[in-house]
């Protein structure tokens, strides 16, 4: 069950480096990413404060988490467009997963479309930072359940 | 006779190359300059055949290497015409000489209650050395507001400068509205109160003829990297008796007389603020930039960057969707702008992949964006190797990333 998840999880990461690479240029991919980030509907505005933002990005990002029947709930939102594209992705794939599926994967998506090495250290720091919250997010709640099952 | 920019160009080996297989269109000259040969040439010859400790060997690799960036104290003199080499101080770059000044005049000149006088456009490394300053010793500091022009407020300065005032710290020219300041004008209010001014000029060595004697300022700064320099070295000037005057801010070799545990006495100027073994690379490698600066002609240089100034200008004002900030006519060549609602970092990412590398961000003036009530701007920073043509490419760039983006 567990290795069938994460196939799963890297078909998808696979498929996206597929889909990047069918672009020669850059300027064709940034098309791509302001695509997915339009596409992505925006943040509650209650989740778009200080306290949801995460650090280390000269553009600002907003990540919020809830579970649902022990599945994980992104909401994540940019101000730059290319940003969000990119937050999108990574909601897309770490969405809808237990906080298991979420800590147990590879991530080697940002590697495979070239994300990591053509953004600057500054930048991809800002990437990386999300994807850290994520886990954070997971993590927490991982946490609370085992909480709750060790009062049960 | 103008000046021939291709074969500048050609001095220039960095500006040959391809980025994302398009020409490098470089236009982050305000962040850092890139380097003649002479200055590579320079500094690979150091370490081949000189490399030595200076000040101290009485061997022939030191006398030469101590020979040489005495040499480069002395061509620094010429360039910004000090009356003489004991006011030359050798830095790690513009914050650091602007550290070196608030520490050293801090503690000799400022106390309690007393007033330090900056602008609202300084750039972080002209505040936060006096916030710290301010802070250390229950000082004040004070701010000379800009208009909507991003032109500097002089009108102000009547009731800004008061008998509290101990010293003015003021960027000659804004590295993020680009604007020259009046700064004649405000030394000389400054200087009817005896109140001695600093001047950072890291944003103007470059563009323009800089004469300390001139100017009268009291301190003035530059970063060797901004000058086509090596990075990691820079420049104080202090007047000679002013200089004297200020204990030293480091503590180490070569800028005592006599230590003991009792106590030290101190080398005479400019080595009073040299210790530790000093970046003599960076201080030769600047010389050599200088030397390299002289010879294409500091105003010819000027003339040129006037010419490509109102030809970005015309430029830009033709994008419907750009806004400049800072809109001083007295300027050097560096423009600040946004583009409709598109957020910066999403402009400069695509400029980038065409080639073009601008900067974007808060540019180091975060009361600047404050005073706008914007988180950042596109900032393009030309100097004299750049050409009408890359302006043209700039601006078909900008059309295509507004296309993109909306």
């Amino acid at each position: 069950m567990k290795n069938k998840k994460m196939e799963e999880f890297n078909q998808i990461q696979e498929d996206i480096v597929e889909e990047f690479s069918v672009f020669d240029d850059w300027l064709d991919r940034y098309n791509y990413l302001i695509e997915l980030g339009n596409d992505l509907p925006p943040i509650d505005p209650k989740y778009r404060t200080p306290e949801y933002l995460i650090n280390g990005c000269q553009s600002k990002v907003w990540l919020h988490a809830d579970l649902v029947d022990g599945k994980l709930q992104f909401k994540a939102d940019s101000d730059a467009i290319i940003v969000k594209g990119i937050v999108a992705l990574l909601v897309k794939l770490m969405n809808d997963r237990t906080p298991e599926e979420i800590l147990d994967n590879e991530l080697f998506f940002i590697d495979g479309i070239g994300l990591r090495q053509n953004l600057s250290p500054t930048r991809s720091n800002g990437l990386l930072a999300m994807v850290k919250k994520m886990r954070l997010y997971a993590m927490a709640y991982q946490a609370r359940e085992q909480k709750a099952k060790n009062h049960e | 006779m103008g000046l021939d920019i291709a074969h500048i160009r050609k001095d220039f080996p960095i500006l040959r190359q391809q980025v994302y297989n398009k020409p490098l269109i470089y236009l982050d000259n305000g962040a850092t300059t890139h380097k003649p040969q002479v200055v590579i040439d320079t500094e690979r010859e150091i370490q081949e055949k000189q490399n030595s400790s200076i000040h101290r060997g009485i061997h022939y690799l030191s006398e030469q290497m101590t020979n040489r960036y005495e040499a480069a104290r002395e061509t620094v003199r010429a360039f910004i015409n000090a009356a003489s080499v004991q006011e030359i101080i050798f830095t790690s770059g513009a914050t650091g000489s602007i550290n070196a000044v608030a520490f050293s005049f801090g503690e000799k000149y400022v106390g309690e209650g007393d007033e330090i006088l900056i602008s609202e456009m300084e750039h972080h490394s002209n505040i936060v050395p006096w916030q710290m300053l301010c802070e250390r010793k229950k000082a004040r500091l004070k701010v000379i507001p800009f208009d909507e022009k991003g032109e500097l407020r002089v009108e102000q300065l009547d009731t800004l400068l008061s008998e509290k005032t101990r010293i003015v710290a003021l960027t000659h020219a804004s590295n993020s509205l680009g604007s020259i300041n009046p700064v004649q004008e405000v030394i000389r209010r400054a200087h009817e109160r005896e109140i001695p001014v600093l001047l950072d000029g890291a944003q103007m060595v470059q563009h323009g003829k800089v004469d300390v004697r001139e100017l009268d300022c009291d301190f003035y700064v530059f970063s060797s990297h901004k000058i086509f320099g090596p990075t990691g070295s820079g420049v104080l000037y202090g007047k000679e008796a002013l200089l004297e005057d200020l204990p030293p801010y480091q503590g180490g070799g070569d800028m005592v007389d006599q230590v003991t545990f009792e106590k030290t006495t101190y080398n005479t100027l400019p080595f009073k603020f040299e210790a530790g073994t000093m970046h003599f690379t960076g201080a030769i490698g600047l010389a050599a930039a200088l030397e390299y600066i002289r010879s294409v002609g500091i105003e010819e240089i000027g003339r040129y960057e006037q010419e490509l100034i109102r030809y970005t200008r015309a430029k830009l004002e033709g994008i419907e969707q750009l806004r400049i900030y800072g809109e001083s006519e007295n300027r050097i060549s560096v423009f600040s702008f946004l583009l409709d609602n598109i957020h910066p970092y999403d402009a400069g990412m695509i400029l980038d992949k065409m080639g073009i590398a601008v900067r974007t961000g808060t540019h180091c003036t975060q009361p600047v964006m404050d005073h706008f009530g914007i988180s950042g701007t596109i900032r393009a920073s030309m100097v004299f190797y750049n050409t009408m043509e890359e302006i043209d490419m700039l601006a078909d760039g900008i059309r295509r990333t507004i296309e993109m983006l909306s």
